[in-house]
């Protein structure tokens, strides 16, 4: 009997899952991916968006196109619900796709209602969210207009997708004033909800230091519960206050809708807790998920579901085969963040090591926590890199699933915690 | 780590003041805690937050966030901080002696 797989979500997650399945199942499986529309977004150039450094109309392409032939594309009507009792997905025409297997791959939702004023802000044109296209562009007349003040850029709360992204707007906004000779006349204040600039004391202490030699201002342990427009300020649940005259807003993220539309399915914010080995969904055996849609303590960015990819789709191979679980995700990240200047730093880490400097992915390889212009070239690169080997979801030597330990400078204390747990 | 002395028991604690093994805690430590922690007496209320923080460490081996614990235990987040000023999250973590929440990478 041919096994009917249907995934949620046409987006880089999505896609690379439904292109490994169909490729190594050699179309055994009857593979169905759902979306809303066919519009798929390479969100990692939405941050240059602002800055005029790319423009939105080179940043999407067709959902469709980007899968194998022979992959259902079902792009008509929204989700409303899983039953997850029943495997069945219920769509808004009323129409339903039922399976033997189910990936959750439909991604984070950005919450501006979540926090008192920010849409109010957003709509006076004082609060911006580089997040999505539209706010994007919004941002970049709002910068090319901008000629001094005060420059606010905040994150309400974590879980965000791609967490270093708000650091370098910061970095990306001292060189473009810089370039406009009135850096001078900026305040450029990173407002965060961690205690440092990243979550990981080794990084946290590296891109500090950078914010600071920039002369980008760090306020710690901001938990933002009101964005006042009219006022011109972010205040803090425990009283505090920052003033703005332009805010650059990262909203609280979620999961979407029908999560919490599907009952058992969800935790409170909407993501959908998983073992964070095997991917497995906590609601039932047959539900897998994958990228930013999932409750795990990975980052939530385009590389993890790249290395989850590979583990993710050996698992559902196991499943549908009866087989134990075999394959095995260690939280591996890797992250190029650009620091300005045609220069950026990379990060690679996973769930038990902390991004630590050295060479990626061995030895002689691009320098790990470190400025240099090889690493810009890289996420230059990557663009490419995304539509033409990641979304196919290819193997690629260099970046497989488990964390490269070669080239890494391990500090004694992790050095020894590496070597007694194996 | 290191001892710390509740309610006449010794208990290992983290370098934050966590504790390190959440079955060294009694209810009679809570006091003692929140006193240590700029809360002065614990209301009803806050023994809601501390029991639901206790019984989602048991669920998911870490504490959750403040928006999580609005979002499960119907409390506002600005409730939250009035109950707990320094951050409910960390704080009502400390007062229920669970762990430090990992938080978010």
């Amino acid at each position: 009997m041919i096994q009917r797989a249907v995934i949620l979500g046409g987006g880089t997650a999505g896609t690379l899952t439904a292109n490994r399945l169909q490729r190594e199942t050699g179309g055994q499986a009857a593979i169905t991916v759902v979306d809303r529309d066919d519009d798929h977004w390479y969100q990692p150039g939405l941050l240059f968006v602002p800055f005029g450094r790319a423009r939105p109309g080179k940043l999407v392409r067709s959902r469709a196109r980007q899968l194998r032939p022979g992959i259902g594309y079902h792009h008509h009507s929204p989700v409303d619900h899983v039953d997850v009792g029943q495997r069945r997905v219920h769509l808004d025409d009323g129409s339903s796709l039922p399976y033997e297997v189910l990936v959750i791959a439909t991604g984070a939702a950005l919450l501006s209602g979540e926090t008192d004023g920010l849409a109010e802000a957003m709509a006076q044109g004082k609060a911006f969210s580089f997040y999505e296209p539209a706010g994007a562009v919004a941002l970049r007349d709002a910068l090319a207009a901008f000629d001094g003040g005060r420059i606010a850029i905040n994150i309400v709360d974590m879980p965000i997708k791609c967490p270093v992204a708000p650091i370098e707007f910061a970095f990306l906004a001292d060189w473009y004033f810089r370039r406009r000779g009135i850096r001078d006349r900026v305040e450029l204040t990173l407002v965060t909800p961690l205690d440092g600039a990243f979550t990981r004391p080794i990084a946290s202490r590296h891109l500090g230091g950078l914010l600071e030699a920039k002369r980008i201002g760090l306020v710690t342990e901001f938990n933002t519960g009101e964005v006042d427009g009219d006022g011109r300020r972010l205040v803090s649940f425990d009283g505090r206050e920052v003033g703005f005259d332009l805010a650059v807003v990262v909203p609280v993220h979620g999961g979407q809708p029908y999560v919490s539309r599907s009952p058992g399915l969800g935790d409170a914010l909407g993501f959908v807790p998983a073992d964070e080995r095997t991917l497995q969904s906590k609601a039932s055996p047959d539900i897998f998920v994958i990228g930013d849609a999932a409750d795990l303590r990975a980052s939530k960015a385009g590389s993890v579901a790249h290395f989850e990819g590979e583990v993710l789709v050996r698992n559902i191979r196991s499943f549908l085969a009866g087989k134990p679980l075999a394959g095995s995700y260690d939280g591996h990240a890797n992250c190029f963040i650009e620091s300005g200047f045609g220069k950026a730093l990379l990060i690679d880490f996973n769930y038990d090591i902390e991004p630590l400097a050295g060479r990626f992915p061995g030895r002689v390889g691009l320098p790990l926590l470190q400025e240099s212009r090889l690493n810009h070239l890289g996420k230059l690169a990557f663009q490419q890199f995304y539509w033409h080997v990641l979304l196919p979801g290819r193997d690629v030597p260099g970046l497989a699933a488990a964390m490269p330990r070669a080239g890494k400078e391990f500090p004694a204390a992790a050095d020894a915690r590496t070597l007694f747990s194996g | 780590m290191s001892t710390k002395v509740y309610a006449g028991t010794a208990v290992t604690v983290d370098d934050d003041g966590f504790f390190a093994d959440p079955q060294q805690w009694h209810e009679e430590m809570a006091p003692q805690i929140a006193r240590e922690s700029g809360v002065d007496s614990l209301t009803p209320q806050h023994w809601q937050v501390v029991t639901f923080m206790r019984h989602e460490y048991a669920e998911k081996g870490t504490g959750p966030s403040v928006r999580a614990l609005s979002k499960t235990s119907g409390v506002s987040i600005k409730e939250l901080y009035q109950l707990f000023p320094k951050g409910p999250a960390k704080l009502a973590a400390k007062i229920a002696g669970i762990p430090k929440p990992r938080g978010c990478i």
